[in-house]
């Protein structure tokens, strides 16, 4: 099969790449691009861990086509700090130890991320409902949730 | 080496402090490396093609077609994978289970694999083998299986353990008996007895990384493996063994990984993935897709529990009976007898019996999930000790309290128990805020406790010393949830530094002695165990080269808090060394600093847990909603308290979903309906509430700073509690897991309808 | 001499016996000594058991001592997660 040529911009970048048609962002994101901070979880866009923003909507990347990303923006986990200065939601994470195993947290951070930016003062409900589409298996929610929270008052104060 | 694990009093500097985990910014980032994010050049994609028959045999394979596909670069079947296991019993069956050999013994068992340049190539690989069944009937219900109607799986398999060798085989492999007393005279003084019959559905860890291994193996005999395992050596062994090949020659080394609960104990792609490199001559990467990971592996046993109680008016038990069936799965395990010892743990008991039976079925080999078969004999004994409770009229927690095993008492699986933390858990729920806390309509709260036993085992440990005095740890335990920060900064305790003096990893198979399975609870006990021999090991060493320096007797000099101190009227003079000045000496005093252990870190101590929750629940429609939850156990010594309390609540948050919702469905085709996240729903962050959690440090004898293990303990008492809770909020006994809506809809109607 | 309880499915392989006296001084010898005398156990011991000494589980510590008149429990060696 022929590849499709794309252009995007991936964490601020401009990118080009080619893939087949049928294949999904996330596995151009990981197998092509190497940005395997993007996990696969279940493929089926039910555990949230391949978790992408295109163009400010937060996406499942496994249920995107690679050559749907032409002329948008995206970003992923390894787009999150600046420089050695982490974001506060991935150092309030790790303050409170909102991961065990941490395969789910890119995907968290992600959703995380795309909360706040949408409700900068979440109560604890529409903090829990936000991230329902993200599945972690080590930790119960409660230290997310708890970080997201601190997160979220962190950032108010900024 | 003589250490001395024994437990003694001290005031810990690090041990018990909260510091950030070492891999943390890693893992925050994306950075961090899992079992499918690593890559070799050349690499192939390898798949697997499963049967999606429940019992079949196979007459033929014909693979020509696959193999002239442009782009397949190896086909394999099982006469890839000879049998070299030499009468291993339970090493045939891992084989047969990575591929099956004659027989396709449940829907999603490997029968072929391929290696392909890519994906797209690989897939229309797997759909060119020709695979021709001879279609068996199959079983898949637990006490099916037993019947003797029922299909046999295995007609070399007569039952074990039975006093009269059978004279026909069986589905069931094995009987098992634990207890002591006479529970038929127990029965006989009680004045209560409450008998019920209970079932469990199979439930998945449900860890979020898929299964995922690159293997190269090269045409010298060398073979590298990169996996997400819970036991990279024990994984060497295995494939080692399987492939025919000396086990230094194959270097494992473990991925970051994803999740296991007992998971990522088994080998199951791995020997497949080295057997098509083999063939292909390139490296092969091979990643399940979550279909393959309900399908093929995990998960833990169906079971049929039946529980008899007897008590006296004043609450003391007077015996108490069990006899437990667990799915196997197609091959022979232990299942139930594990939860035969575990059953009755938490009490002291004059008459008790129980007796498992293990039962093949065609469903995918169990594999060990957290405290393996212990939640469900938890969920039915602690159900029955529920209501039994009610029927004498006595509060469920004080029952409990009356009848708590403590030191001294003989155990329901045999052993007396040392100092044990059932009784202080049962107090600390008890003078519990939440235990006061308002119930309103259609909400019930329920309690229950729970038993594991934690293991230790072999356990091997690097602590080298750089010359600028910063501290390599190298451990052969996997970190699945911290542990890289609990030893930290059992390093630091004990060598008197700073925690970010430490700088911790997990070594491949090639880089340090073999360690056992993380499995067990046990990481954090075994290795804190071995990395305290390791550091007193340097410290021998650091006090020799401090007393070098000075040109003084190394019995002068001690170690305290980092430091080489002389003692003595003589050396009044002399100032303290620290760790820093005396590696930078290393040098010219005798070489490398570093400390080594090797040892079997056995005596873990048992753990106990008693959980307290309240759910609500929708008469109309028999919907439930966990309002508040509480984790009370024993720790012995919370380490790192944080990632304790972690351990607490993702035990509690697995076993709520094992209590509500989560279950294998199979079709009456024998097929799993349910292989993913959308039909098999594991609980979403809405879906709970915050889990409160309280760690009680009752000290292990056996560990010198009086560890635990933590981290299975906290799956046992959720199914019962909730139950408890469930059958509180409803008025109608539930003595069914998952408490699905249906479920609870069906046992409400039938007692509205009498 | 110390005394050895076996757990159910193992007493069936020592004949019916719950309890055996053996003369031995840790893990090991009572290991041998026990497939000399009950044949039908070897196999279990192959399988794998665990021996209780005063409550405290071992595993795999076969030079650990068996104290006199200490309680020496076998089990079978298990799985954990």
């Amino acid at each position: 099969m022929a590849g499709v040529a794309v252009s995007t911009t991936i964490n601020g970048d401009s990118v080009e790449y080619l893939c087949q048609p049928d294949e999904t962002l996330l596995d151009v994101l990981r197998d092509r691009l190497g940005l395997t901070g993007v996990k696969e979880g279940c493929g089926t866009g039910d555990c949230g861990a391949c978790s992408i923003i295109l163009d400010d909507r937060l996406v499942c990347s496994c249920l995107v086509l690679g050559a749907e990303a032409e002329g948008r923006r995206v970003e992923t986990v390894e787009g999150m700090a600046h420089g050695d200065s982490l974001h506060p939601l991935q150092q309030k994470f790790l303050e409170h130890a909102a991961l065990q195993c941490g395969i789910c947290t890119p995907g968290f951070l992600i959703a995380a991320k795309d909360l706040l930016a949408k409700n900068p003062d979440p109560t604890e409900e529409e903090i829990r409902f936000g991230l329902a589409g993200n599945l972690c298996r080590c930790t119960g929610y409660d230290k997310i949730v708890r970080a997201v929270q601190d997160a979220a008052n962190v950032m108010k104060g900024a | 080496m003589n250490f001395d694990p024994r437990y003694s009093t001290r005031n810990f500097a690090s041990v018990g402090t909260r510091p950030i985990r070492p891999d943390g910014v890693d893992k925050v980032t994306g950075r961090a490396r899992y079992g499918a994010d690593f890559n070799m050049a050349g690499q192939l994609v390898g798949r697997v093609l499963r049967s999606p028959h429940a019992h079949a045999t196979i007459r033929k394979i014909d693979t020509s077609k696959a193999e002239k596909l442009p782009g397949v670069k190896a086909v394999i079947t099982a006469a890839d994978l000879p049998d070299l296991t030499d009468g291993d019993a339970a090493m045939y069956d891992i084989l047969d289970n990575c591929m099956a050999r004659t027989k396709a013994l449940y829907d999603g068992h490997a029968v072929a694999a391929v290696a392909a340049v890519d994906v797209r190539t690989a897939r229309q690989a797997l759909k060119l083998i020709e695979v021709d069944y001879e279609l068996l009937p199959h079983v898949t219900d637990v006490d099916e299986a037993m019947k003797h109607s029922a299909p046999l799986i295995n007609d070399a398999i007569f039952t074990e353990g039975l006093e009269e060798k059978p004279v026909k085989p069986s589905n069931v492999t094995k009987r098992s008996q634990f207890g002591h007393g006479d529970v038929h005279q127990g029965f006989g003084h009680a004045d209560f007895i409450v008998e019920r019959s209970f079932k469990t559905e199979q439930t998945h860890q449900g860890y979020i990384e898929p299964h995922a291994c690159v293997a190269s193996v090269s045409s010298d005999g060398t073979a590298d493996l990169w996996v997400c395992t819970q036991g990279h050596f024990v994984y060497r062994q295995h494939c080692a063994q399987l492939l025919g090949m000396e086990a230094s020659k194959l270097r494992v080394t473990s991925s970051e990984i994803g999740g296991g609960f007992g998971g990522k104990t088994h080998v199951w792609a791995e020997p497949v993935a080295l057997a098509l490199s083999r063939k292909a001559g390139r490296p092969v990467k091979l990643v399940m897709t979550r279909d393959e990971v309900f399908r093929a592996s995990g998960p833990t046993s169906a079971t049929s529990i039946d529980v008899k109680i007897g008590a006296r008016k004043d609450g003391t038990i007077t015996a108490a009976e069990a006899t437990l069936r667990y799915s196997c799965g197609p091959y022979p395990g232990s299942w139930a007898e594990i939860g035969a010892m575990t059953a009755f743990a938490c009490y002291r008991l004059e008459n008790v019996k129980t007796v498992g039976y293990e039962v093949l079925v065609n469903r995918p080999k169990t594999a060990a999930y957290r405290a393996p078969s212990a939640p469900m004999a938890a969920f039915a004994v602690e159900s029955a000790v529920d209501e039994l409770a009610k029927e004498i009229g006595m509060d469920p927690v004080d029952f409990r309290i009356k009848n708590a095993a403590q030191e001294g008492t003989r155990s329901s699986y045999g052993p007396v128990y040392g100092p044990i933390g059932i009784g202080p858990t049962l107090e600390a729920v008890k003078n519990h805020p939440h235990m006061k806390a308002p119930l309103g309509k259609n909400q019930g709260r329920g309690m229950a406790c729970g038993f594991w036993f934690n293991f230790g085992g072999q356990t091997c440990t690097d602590l080298n010393i750089g010359m600028d005095g910063s501290v390599s740890l190298a451990v052969g335990t996997v970190d699945v949830g911290g542990s890289r920060a609990s030893l930290s900064l059992v390093a630091a305790e004990e060598l008197g530094i700073a925690y970010e003096q430490v700088k911790a990893i997990v070594a491949d198979t090639s880089s340090l002695g073999y360690n056992d399975m993380t499995d067990g609870s046990r990481g954090t006990f075994s290795s804190s165990m071995a990395t305290i021999s390791a550091a007193r090991n340097a410290i021998k060493i650091l006090r020799e080269r401090a007393a070098q320096m000075w040109d003084i007797a190394v019995d002068d000099v001690v170690w305290e808090q980092g430091h080489a101190v002389a003692k003595g009227e003589k050396h009044g003079n002399l100032g303290k060394l620290s760790l820093k000045e005396i590696a930078a000496a290393s040098g010219t005093t005798g070489g490398p600093i570093a400390g080594h252990s090797e040892l079997v870190a056995d005596g873990a101590g048992v753990s106990f847990a008693t959980h307290i929750c309240d759910i609500e629940v929708d008469p109309e429609t028999g919907a439930t909603r966990v309002l508040r939850y509480t984790v009370v156990q024993d720790a012995g010594k919370a380490v790192h308290p944080t990632y304790v309390e972690g351990q607490y609540q993702g035990g509690a948050a697995q076993g709520i979903g094992w209590a509500l919702n989560e279950e294998y469905i199979y079709g009456k085709d024998g097929r799993l309906q349910n292989p993913g996240f959308l039909d098999y729903r594991i609980p979403v962050c809405s879906d709970l509430p915050m889990i409160d959690t309280q760690i009680l440090e009752i000290p292990n004898p056996n560990h010198p700073y009086g560890v635990r293990g933590v981290g299975e303990t906290s799956i046992v008492p959720p199914l019962a509690a909730i139950a408890n809770a469930v059958s509180n909020a409803a008025g109608v006994r539930m003595a069914h897991i998952p408490m699905s809506p249906p479920r609870i809809l069906a046992a409400i109607e039938a007692e509205r309808a009498g | 001499m110390v005394e050895v309880t076996l757990w159910g499915s193992l007493g069936a392989a020592a004949g019916g016996k719950n309890k055996v006296e053996i003369e031995a001084k840790d893990i090991r010898e009572l290991f041998r000594k026990l497939a000399e005398q009950y044949p039908g156990i070897e196999p279990l011991i192959d399988r794998g058991i665990a021996v209780a000494i005063d409550g405290t589980i071992y595993r795999d510590t076969w030079s650990k001592e068996l104290p006199k008149g200490s309680e020496i429990f076998l089990l079978p060696r298990l799985a954990g997660g």
